[in-house]
C-alpha cells in the first residue's frame, strides 16, 4: 500500500464552466500533502478527482492525467468502483451511515467485497478502529448507533472506516472543520501516526494545520472572479512557510488576503 | 491520545496485486445479449403456448435478464452482475409502472374515441334505449361541471382557512388533533363519505337525492387534500416576509391576507386545481346519492342529476355493445376533462416557478 | 415565487397603518380576533365532519346489529332483509383483505423500483417529468379502471390465469375447480387495484428516497461502492420507513376502493384461497351494488359494513401515519 499520485495537466469542469484549469504535482507516498487557498480556488475539486468522487455531481467533468502509481484511473478501462476502494477520503462533515452500529460502520466497506468469516471481521474492525484511535472509547459499546457520538469521535470513526477496507491513499476533505479544537488536536495526531503506511492528502482552511500535520504543501488560487483556480505552487511545508517562491503565496501566508 | 501500536492491516499483503481496471462488459455484448434473448424467446414460443404480444415481451425481458447477469458475473464479478441485475430491473420497473397509463389512455381513445362529435357533447341519453345508438353525455357534463363546481365552493373556503389557522396561528393540542383529523380524512374511502351523506340526507332528514347531496359527499372528500397542499405552500413562505411586515406595524390578518397567501398563491391554486380533478372522477358517493336519470338537470338541488363518472359505470354494467361504446365514449370526455386540469395545474406550478 | 410579485416593500408600504397612538385600550385588533376565530372555527367544523361520521354510521349500525339473529363478525352469508335477518361481514373483510394484499404484492416492488427509477436512476433532466407521469396514474378516475379492467385486462389476464393454473395448481392459492373461466377473479380485481394504488405509493416513496443525505451517499459512494451498493448502504436504510408507510397508505386505498372491484369481480360470499376463481366481494363494493336492492334494515346492515370498512382504514392510516412521523423525528435527531 501507500501508492504515489502523479498528476499532469489537470482542468476540472462543471458542465461549461472551468473551475481549475492545469495543475500538474506528484504526491509522494507515506508523506502528507495538504492543499491550502482561499475559499473556491478549486482544491477541493482537485482533492475530488484523485479518486474520481467528484464525477458524482453532475455535469462535473474532468482532462488531464492523474496516475496512482503510473496507472491512469482516467483509462476508459478503469472502474471508478475500483479506484474509490483504492482511494478512500474523509468529508468534511462526519458522515457515519445512521442506521447502522458502530460496527458496521467500520465494516461497510468489508461487507461489499464478499462474506468473511466473523473472526476475521472483528479483528479488521478492532485493527482499524486502534488505527483511528477510537477503540478504547467505544469498545463497550460497538453495537449503538454510529450518529450517537460527538463530532470528534463520529470523524474518527469514519476514518476507522476509511482505513478498514487497506486503501493505497487517504483524502481528507477538511476532516477538521466541523471539530472543536481538541478533537481537532486528535485528528491531527492521527495523521501524523497514519502517514507511517499511508499516502495523505489533505484540504485545509486552517494554515496552522497545514504547517502542523503536512510534509509537503500547494498553494492553490484564483486569478480573478470567474477565473479557474490554479496551483500557484507545491513544495516542502517548511519552504512555503518560510521563504515561498511566489508572492501570491506569501501574501496569503502573511495573512494579506484570504 | 492512545499509541498505535498494532501494525495497520495488510501492510506487506496488498501492495502490488490490486488492479484498478476490472474487466467491463462493452455495449455490443450486452446488445448482443438482447438479440439473443429474442432469439431465444422466439425458439421457446415454438414450443410452448405463450399467448399475446404481452408474453413474449415478458418472456424477452426475462430472458435477456437471466443472460445478462450470467455473462456480467463471468466477465465482470458478482459485484458487478448484481449492479446490472437491480439497474435493468428499476429501469423494468419504471416500464412496468407506465404500461397501464399508456394502455388505460391507448384503450379509451381507441374505443371511444369514434363517438366523440357534436352530437355526442352537447345531446343527453334521454329516450335512447340500450341497443339505440346515438344520444350523448351532455347530462353527465353538466352534472359533473356543476357538482365540482359547488364542492369547490364549500371545500375551498372551509380548507384554506384550516390550513391558515394550522400554519399561522395553530399551536398546542388542538392544531395537533386538527392535523391528526386532516390525515384522518384523507384517508376515508369515498363510499363511507356517500354513505355518511346518504344516512344523514337521505335517512335523517328524509331528503331527496340531488346534485346537491352528492356534492357534499365531494366536499369531504376534496377538503383534505385542500388542506394538505394550501399549508405546504403557506409553510414555504418565508418567515423573513412576515417579518418584515410585522415590522411595519401591517396587523397579524391583514399581513395573511395581503403576504403570506398572495406569495403562495400559484401554489395554492395548483393544489385546488388537482383537488378538483380528483372529485370530478369519484363515482363511488354517487351511486348512492346522484339519484339516476338520463336527462339533463340544470338544476343541482333538486331532482337527480348525472355525472359522468355514473354515466360510464351504468353503461359498463349493460350487456349490449352499443352502451359498452358509450361507456367508452363517455370515459373518454371525463379522462379529457380530468386531465386537462391536471395538466394545467403542473403547467401553471413551473410558469409561477420560472418567472 | 415571489419574483412575479410587486417589490413586497411597495405592498407593505401600502399595507403600514398610519402612524397611531400606541394604546388603543384593547390588547387585540379586532381583525385580528375575527380572522382568528374564523380559521379557528373553519377547523372545528373539520373535526365535527368526522366525529359526525362516525356516530351517524354508529348510529345507524347498532339497530342492524341488534337485528341480526347470527354472529356479525363470523357469518359470511348477507341476507338482511330476510326474516330471520342473516348477515355478517366474514366474507366482505376476507375479500377486502385478500384483493387489497395481492395488490400490495404486486405493486410494492414495482412502486419502489419506479421511486428508485425517477430519484437514483433516471437523468436528472428527465426526472421531473417522469414523475409527472407516474402521477398522472393516480389522476385516472378509478371508474376508468374498472372499464378497462373489465374489457381490456381481464380476456389479456386469461392465459397467464391459464397458465399458472395448469403449472402451479398444487399450490392452494393457485387451485381451480373445473371450469373457471378465469374471468372475473380476485386476481384481476388485485392487478386492478394494484395499478391504481402504485402512483401513491411511488410518489411517497420517492420523496423518502429524494431526502437521503448526500452526505451518506457520498460515504458509500467513498468507500468504493457500485449503485446498487450505495442504494442499500445508505438509501433503503434511511427510506425503510418511508417505503412502510407508503405500503400503508397505499393499503389503505385499496382496502376502500369501490367501483373498480365492483366492475371486475363477479361477487359471491365466500371464503375462498383460489384467486384465480370468480368470486369474493369486498365491503366497498357490496355496499355499491346492494344499496339499491336494501329495504331499511338492509341498508342498515350496509352501513354497519361500512363503519367496519371505516374504521380499519382509519387504522391502517394511523399506523401509516404514525410510522411517517417517527421516521421524521428520527431524521431530525440525526442531524
Amino acid at each position: 500500500m501507500a501508492k504515489s499520485i502523479d498528476v499532469s495537466d489537470l482542468s476540472i469542469y462543471y458542465g461549461k464552466f472551468c473551475a481549475v484549469q492545469g495543475v500538474s504535482l506528484t504526491i509522494e507516498p507515506r508523506s502528507v500533502t495538504a492543499f491550502i487557498g482561499p475559499s473556491g480556488c478549486g482544491k477541493s475539486s482537485v482533492l475530488r478527482t484523485l479518486n474520481r468522487m467528484h464525477e458524482v455531481v453532475p455535469g462535473a467533468w474532468s482532462s488531464g492525467k492523474v496516475l496512482l502509481d503510473g496507472e491512469d484511473i482516467y483509462s476508459p478501462s478503469v472502474d471508478p468502483v475500483n479506484v474509490r476502494r483504492a482511494i478512500g477520503m474523509v468529508f468534511q462533515k462526519p458522515n457515519p451511515f445512521p442506521t447502522m452500529s458502530i460496527y458496521d460502520n467500520v465494516a461497510a466497506g468489508l461487507k461489499l467485497q464478499g462474506r468473511r468469516p466473523r473472526r476475521e471481521l472483528d479483528e479488521i474492525v478492532e485493527r482499524s478502529l486502534r488505527a483511528a484511535n477510537l477503540w478504547e472509547e467505544v469498545k463497550d459499546r460497538l453495537e449503538r448507533p454510529g450518529a450517537g457520538l460527538s463530532g470528534g469521535q463520529q470523524q474518527r470513526l469514519c476514518i476507522a472506516r476509511a482505513i478498514a477496507v487497506e486503501p493505497e491513499v487517504l483524502l481528507m476533505d477538511e476532516p477538521c472543520s466541523a471539530l472543536d479544537p481538541i478533537s481537532t488536536l486528535a485528528i491531527e495526531d492521527l495523521i501524523e501516526q497514519l502517514k507511517e503506511h499511508y499516502t495523505i492528502v489533505i484540504v485545509t482552511h486552517n494554515m496552522q494545520q497545514a504547517a502542523r500535520v503536512s510534509d509537503r504543501t500547494g498553494f492553490f488560487n484564483l486569478a480573478g472572479v470567474g477565473q479557474p483556480g490554479r496551483l500557484i505552487e507545491i513544495d516542502n511545508t517548511q519552504r512555503i512557510f518560510s521563504n515561498p517562491a511566489e508572492k501570491a503565496t506569501e501574501d496569503y501566508i502573511s495573512g494579506r488576503f484570504g | 491520545m492512545s499509541i498505535l501500536k498494532t501494525p495497520v492491516p495488510g501492510a506487506s499483503t496488498l501492495s502490488g496485486t490490486s488492479t484498478l481496471s476490472g474487466a467491463r462488459l462493452r455495449r455490443g455484448t450486452l446488445a448482443l445479449v438482447a438479440v439473443g434473448a429474442i432469439a431465444v424467446t422466439g425458439l421457446l414460443e415454438t414450443f410452448t403456448p405463450v399467448s399475446g404480444w404481452a408474453g413474449s415481451v415478458l418472456m424477452a425481458a426475462a430472458v435477456y435478464l437471466v443472460g445478462q447477469t450470467v455473462i456480467s458475473f463471468l466477465v465482470e464479478g458478482r459485484r458487478h452482475a448484481l449492479d446490472r441485475l437491480v439497474t435493468t430491473a428499476v429501469y423494468a420497473a419504471f416500464a412496468l409502472a407506465m404500461l397501464p397509463l399508456g394502455a388505460v389512455l391507448f384503450k379509451v381513445v381507441q374505443r371511444g374515441g369514434g363517438l366523440i362529435n357534436g352530437t355526442f357533447l352537447t345531446h343527453s341519453l334521454r329516450n335512447i334505449g340500450p341497443t339505440d345508438t346515438g344520444g350523448g353525455v351532455y347530462h353527465g357534463i353538466v352534472g359533473t361541471l356543476e357538482q365540482a363546481a359547488l364542492a369547490s365552493l364549500i371545500s375551498i373556503p372551509l380548507a384554506m382557512l384550516t390550513a391558515i389557522y394550522l400554519v399561522e396561528y395553530g399551536r398546542g393540542w388542538f392544531a395537533r388533533l386538527v392535523t391528526f383529523f386532516v390525515d384522518v380524512m384523507t384517508g376515508v374511502p369515498s363510499i363511507v363519505a356517500g354513505l355518511f351523506i346518504f344516512t344523514v340526507w337521505v335517512l335523517m332528514l328524509g331528503l331527496n337525492r340531488s346534485g346537491f347531496a352528492a356534492t357534499l359527499a365531494l366536499t369531504i372528500l376534496m377538503i383534505p387534500i385542500v388542506v394538505r397542499s394550501t399549508e405546504e405552500m403557506l409553510k414555504l413562505v418565508p418567515d423573513s416576509l412576515r417579518e418584515a411586515s410585522y415590522a411595519l406595524g401591517v396587523p397579524k390578518w391583514r399581513t395573511i391576507l395581503k403576504v403570506v397567501v398572495p406569495t403562495a398563491v400559484p401554489g395554492i391554486v395548483t393544489g385546488i386545481m388537482l383537488g378538483v380533478a380528483r372529485v370530478m372522477g369519484e363515482t363511488a358517493p354517487l351511486l348512492l346519492l346522484n339519484g339516476f336519470t338520463s336527462s339533463i338537470n340544470f338544476d343541482p338541488f333538486s331532482g337527480p342529476q348525472a355525472a359522468l363518472p355514473l354515466i360510464v359505470w351504468d353503461q359498463a354494467g349493460r350487456p349490449n355493445p352499443q352502451s359498452i361504446t358509450r361507456a367508452w365514449g363517455s370515459a373518454l370526455v371525463l379522462i379529457v376533462m380530468v386531465l386537462l386540469l391536471n395538466l394545467g395545474a403542473r403547467a401553471l406550478a413551473r410558469l409561477s416557478r420560472t418567472r | 415565487m415571489s419574483d412575479e410579485q410587486p417589490p413586497i416593500e411597495e405592498v407593505l408600504a401600502t399595507l403600514a397603518p398610519a402612524p397611531a397612538p400606541l394604546s388603543t385600550g384593547r390588547s387585540v385588533r379586532p381583525g385580528d380576533r375575527i380572522f382568528a376565530v374564523l380559521s379557528g372555527g373553519a377547523s372545528l367544523t373539520l373535526l365535527l365532519i368526522i366525529a359526525l361520521i362516525a356516530a351517524f354510521l354508529l348510529y345507524r349500525s347498532i339497530p342492524a346489529v341488534r337485528a341480526d339473529t347470527t354472529n356479525f363478525l363470523t357469518t359470511s352469508a348477507w341476507f338482511p332483509d330476510s326474516t330471520p335477518s342473516t348477515f355478517g361481514i366474514a366474507a366482505l373483510a376476507w375479500g377486502t383483505l385478500l384483493s387489497s394484499l395481492i395488490a400490495l404484492v404486486l405493486a410494492v416492488p414495482v412502486a419502489v423500483g419506479t421511486a428508485l427509477f425517477i430519484a437514483h436512476f433516471a437523468p436528472r433532466r428527465l426526472a421531473q417529468p417522469l414523475a409527472y407521469l407516474v402521477d398522472l396514474l393516480a389522476a385516472v378516475p378509478s371508474v376508468i379502471y374498472g372499464l378497462w379492467g373489465l374489457f381490456f385486462l381481464v380476456p389479456q389476464m386469461v392465459g397467464l390465469q391459464t397458465w399458472l393454473a395448469d403449472h402451479l395448481g398444487w399450490f392452494p392459492l393457485f387451485s381451480v375447480g373445473s371450469g373457471s373461466t378465469f374471468k372475473q377473479t380476485m386476481l384481476n380485481a388485485g392487478v386492478v387495484l394494484a395499478v391504481m394504488i402504485l402512483p401513491i405509493i411511488s410518489a411517497v416513496t420517492r420523496e423518502v428516497f429524494l431526502q437521503v443525505p448526500r452526505d451518506h451517499v457520498e460515504a458509500a459512494q467513498a468507500l468504493g461502492a457500485t449503485r446498487w451498493e450505495v442504494i442499500r448502504l445508505a438509501v433503503l436504510p434511511f427510506g425503510r420507513p418511508g417505503i412502510i408507510s407508503a405500503s400503508m397508505l397505499g393499503l389503505g386505498r385499496a382496502l376502500g376502493e369501490t367501483v373498480a372491484i365492483a366492475l371486475v369481480l363477479s361477487t359471491n360470499y365466500v371464503i375462498s384461497w383460489k384467486i384465480l376463481e370468480p368470486g369474493g366481494n369486498t365491503f366497498a363494493a357490496n355496499i355499491a351494488l346492494q344499496y339499491g336492492y336494501a329495504a331499511d334494515l338492509g341498508t342498515n346492515a350496509l352501513i354497519a359494513s361500512g363503519l367496519v370498512l371505516f374504521v380499519i382504514t382509519l387504522v391502517v392510516n394511523i399506523v401509516a401515519r404514525g410510522v411517517i412521523a417517527r421516521r421524521r423525528e428520527f431524521a431530525g435527531a440525526a442531524g
